[in-house]
């Protein structure tokens, strides 16, 4: 796999939500088979997609992700009998309240990924951030965080708060 | 706490190729909290494990990423070395450079980047790590094998020997499973009950086996080493205590032309029974849906013929509690049913042979009851319609498996087998018969196996046909076979006498109801499902309970008993220790602001969430909130992502961790 690389003006930030058993796993096996892809994703490792609250997916947005995959084990194959079902229904949900938000959808991707599908992971991640990189990058939520500091809701001690109440 | 050792790895160059490591030890030193950093050409080797143990004493670490492989590979090797380094091993973790970046990354520059990103992610987990305990829970050293086939009762036998108490179920009234219904066995051509029954009575006489016939499980609580088992005993209406099982009442009983699924319905039996001769134990059990007494509330013959008096109309069902430390679910199999297609069914059935119309077509249990000297025609092979010897015999092979068109795509592994051994134990029996088989491909890889089946062509004579059957149909008293040969491309047609097909092995009915009572998974079959096809086959994915036998997939009695054993030595690994120490990634409730609206409790896989009163000094309730019972906690975090007042936290992959992780970014 040594095709030319292209220098493009934006790199994508990806943030992967992974269950450590399938789609972690799946990853390694990309590792082991040498497969290539796109450097932008960085995984965060959780115990099952069921532990994966949605709050994390909205933060991976407001610090810089550009785009988010949310990724586990086949139905019916999760370690924890069920906890991929219990995170299938959430984000059926989730999506629509993200939708409704003003996020392209096409950000964010769900898909299932088990221990012997490195090819799929690396599809996948490939896939996500050329799309990703055609959207271009995601402001309006880091835009949102930033108004949320002048506000001045962040400032910690009251003598900041009294400093930002006399302006 | 914020002194941190990050060390990173070259792995020989697996990593140091793509990744520059020493820009790498360089950046995470400028981590806040970074109190050290180094690289090394192989961390996990150990000089490399010397150099982090040194190191921590040195530095006063108190955190460690390593920058190497996968967590999956080494994440026990550096916690055991983080552990040695008097560090929690809790406070170790790995930050993965090699198979999430050096391996898939060919851009120096990108690949270094993005390997200071994951170091600087662990970095910043690892400081809200938590020192966690291992979980030691204590060990009940009592098994419960549900099921008394060969392979029940060779696991009961295994780990009864080795001292440990045992509590066999079985839902039929005596033990032996299918085996005891065998005539004969393949490739040795053993008589079956002769191997068997002994170990049956073995079973019953054992100190240490305690035998529930006729009863089901109830419910299944609790985790390994801990579990709480309901067994429903089934009203037998016979004291067990005060039967001696002379058996008058057998004899006595009016009723007696009740077909005996034992003999596949070939022969009969009266309404107060045991299944065989042989049966343990051989308590006979009322069946109260035929027994004229149940039905009418006249008869009583049995009572009053009954010597020690042990008949007992008004004895009921009973629970029975038993406390196990290991669970052996052994509930083997049923073959494929050739009747009418069950509603509901997603397997078709086969209308072209007959639907279990035509009487002389039987499936191959039915021939080995028909072939059994303990059978209902003494060993006497004869057709079921009329009772006259067939001088010429089909055997239809894979009639339901590896047919896929029909829903079953397995193979069902012994059908190759018992059929050679069915065409030898007719020649034994009929000298001027003929056997043909109509098969798709012999299939006898074991020990023998392919002997035994040129045996039954070159000895035996059997005629075997490559080919499928399409159709069959009753022509005057025969059975008309129509079938191709394959080899020569020619179409045949048979007028056999008897009809045997090798039908599919299935599941027993309920075991999708049983996985469910237990928590383990199966298959779209409902054969349960191995926690690792090729290096866990007797484990389930759920701790403490083990498989053995047809329950996992079709199998022959070889394979079933070493399975069996196999099952049996897990158990008794885990009967060897006291305490079983297990991760300590587990969800606990803040009580402080859980609301006690118990999603928790719907969402949680193992129903390790407990309602928990909270009172004060005198008493008065003053709110229920929600208890996750460590023990019984397999850690999934589902609960965590549930909690709409965020009061409950999965240890090791806290909110604040997992938030720092994707700040970090």
């Amino acid at each position: 796999m040594h095709t030319d690389k292209v220098k493009h003006d934006f790199e994508p930030k990806i943030v992967a939500l992974v269950c450590t058993w399938c789609t972690y796993a799946g990853a390694d096996l990309a590792g082991t088979s040498r497969m290539q892809y796109p450097p932008n994703v960085r995984v965060v490792k959780f115990p099952c997609t069921g532990r994966i609250d949605p709050v994390f997916i909205l933060r991976a947005f407001q610090k810089g992700a550009d785009g988010v995959l949310v990724s586990g084990c086949h139905p019916g194959d999760c370690h924890y009998m069920a906890g991929n079902f219990h995170a299938r229904r959430r984000f059926a949900a989730f999506r629509k309240l993200l939708e409704f938000v003003g996020v392209d959808l096409s950000r964010l991707q769900f898909s299932w990924v088990s221990a012997a599908e490195g090819g799929k992971w690396v599809e996948m991640v490939t896939e996500l951030t050329e799309r990703v990189r055609q959207l271009g990058p995601l402001t309006e939520f880091r835009e949102l965080e930033l108004a949320e500091q002048w506000s001045g809701a962040t400032l910690t001690t009251p003598e900041l708060k009294e400093a930002y109440q006399a302006i | 706490m914020s002194r941190i050792g990050v060390f990173v790895c070259h792995c020989g160059e697996n990593i140091s190729r793509t990744v520059d490591v020493e820009k790498v030890a360089a950046e995470a030193g400028r981590l806040f909290g970074v109190a050290y950093t180094c690289d090394y050409k192989y961390m996990c080797s150990d000089p490399g494990q010397n150099l982090l143990k040194k190191a921590v004493a040195e530095h006063k670490l108190e955190g460690i990423v390593v920058a190497a492989c996968s967590p999956r590979m080494h994440e026990k090797t550096f916690r055991n070395a983080a552990k040695a380094a008097g560090v929690n091993p809790f406070l170790c973790e790995m930050a993965n450079i090699r198979e999430h970046c050096s391996w898939v990354h060919e851009d120096r520059d990108e690949a270094t980047a993005k390997a200071i990103d994951i170091v600087t992610m662990m970095v910043e987990r690892v400081k809200r790590n938590k020192k966690l305990q291992p979980i030691t829970v204590p060990v009940t050293k009592k098994a419960l094998i549900i099921g008394g086939g060969i392979a029940g009762i060779q696991s009961a036998l295994d780990i009864a020997d080795s001292g440990h108490q045992v509590v066999l179920v079985e839902r039929e009234p005596s033990i032996g499973g299918h085996m005891a219904q065998l005539s004969e066995t393949f490739p040795t051509l053993d008589c079956s009950q002769c191997i068997m029954t002994p170990k049956m009575v073995d079973v019953v006489n054992h100190p240490n086996i305690t035998l529930h016939t006729y009863a089901e499980i109830e419910a299944v609580e609790g985790y390994i080493g801990n579990f709480q088992v309901k067994v429903r005993k089934k009203a037998r209406s016979v004291d067990m205590a005060k039967c001696t099982g002379c058996g008058v009442c057998m004899a006595k009983c009016p009723q007696k032309k009740i077909p005996n699924s034992f003999d596949k319905n070939l022969g009969f039996r009266p309404a107060i029974y045991v299944p065989f001769p042989q049966a343990v134990p051989n308590t006979p059990v009322i069946d109260r849906e035929n027994c004229t007494w149940f039905k009418t509330g006249k008869c009583g013959v049995c009572q009053k013929v009954c010597g020690p008096g042990a008949v007992d109309y008004t004895q009921e069902d009973e629970i029975v509690v038993e406390q196990v430390g290991a669970v052996v679910v052994a509930t083997g199999f049923q073959l494929y049913d050739i009747g009418p297609k069950p509603a509901g069914s997603a397997i078709e059935g086969y209308g072209e042979f007959g639907y279990g119309t035509i009487p002389d077509v039987i499936d191959g249990l039915t021939f080995e009851r028909l072939a059994s000297a303990s059978g209902p025609t003494g060993g006497k092979i004869v057709r079921p319609s009329d009772g006259a010897e067939p001088k010429s015999v089909v055997f239809v092979q894979c009639v339901g498996s590896r047919a896929r068109e029909k829903g079953i795509s397995y193979c069902s592994k012994i059908c190759c087998m018992y059929t050679a051994k069915h065409t030898m134990l007719y020649k034994h029996k009929v000298h001027d018969g003929q056997a043909y088989v109509f098969f798709m491909d012999a299939r006898t890889p074991g020990k023998g196996y392919d002997e035994f089946w040129r045996r039954s062509i070159e000895e035996e004579e059997a005629v075997y046909i490559r080919g499928m059957v399409s159709r069959l149909y009753q022509k005057g008293d025969k059975v008309v076979v129509m079938g191709s040969d394959v080899h020569i491309g020619v179409q045949v047609e048979i007028e056999a006498d008897l009809v045997v097909l090798a039908t599919a092995v299935q599941p027993r009915e309920g075991a999708d109801t049983l996985a469910q009572k237990l928590g383990i998974s199966y298959d779209k079959y409902h054969f349960y499902s191995e926690a690792h096809a090729k290096l866990r086959p007797v484990e389930c994915a759920t701790a403490g309970i083990y498989l053995a036998g047809a329950c996992q997939g079709p199998k022959d009695i070889p394979d079933t008993v070493s399975q069996a054993s196999a099952a049996a030595a897990k158990v008794m690994t885990l009967f060897a220790r006291n305490e079983l120490e297990r991760e300590p990634i587990v969800a606990k409730v803040n009580e402080r602001f859980c609301v006690g609206c118990l999603a928790c409790r719907k969402v949680c896989p193992y129903g390790a969430v407990e309602e928990k009163e909270i009172r004060d000094r005198s008493g008065n309730l003053i709110k229920v909130v929600a208890y996750v019972n460590p023990g019984v906690c397999g850690g999934c975090g589902t609960c965590q992502a549930t909690c709409p007042s965020k009061s409950v936290e999965l240890d090791g992959y806290t909110d604040e961790q997992i938030m720092a992780m994707i700040e970090a970014l």
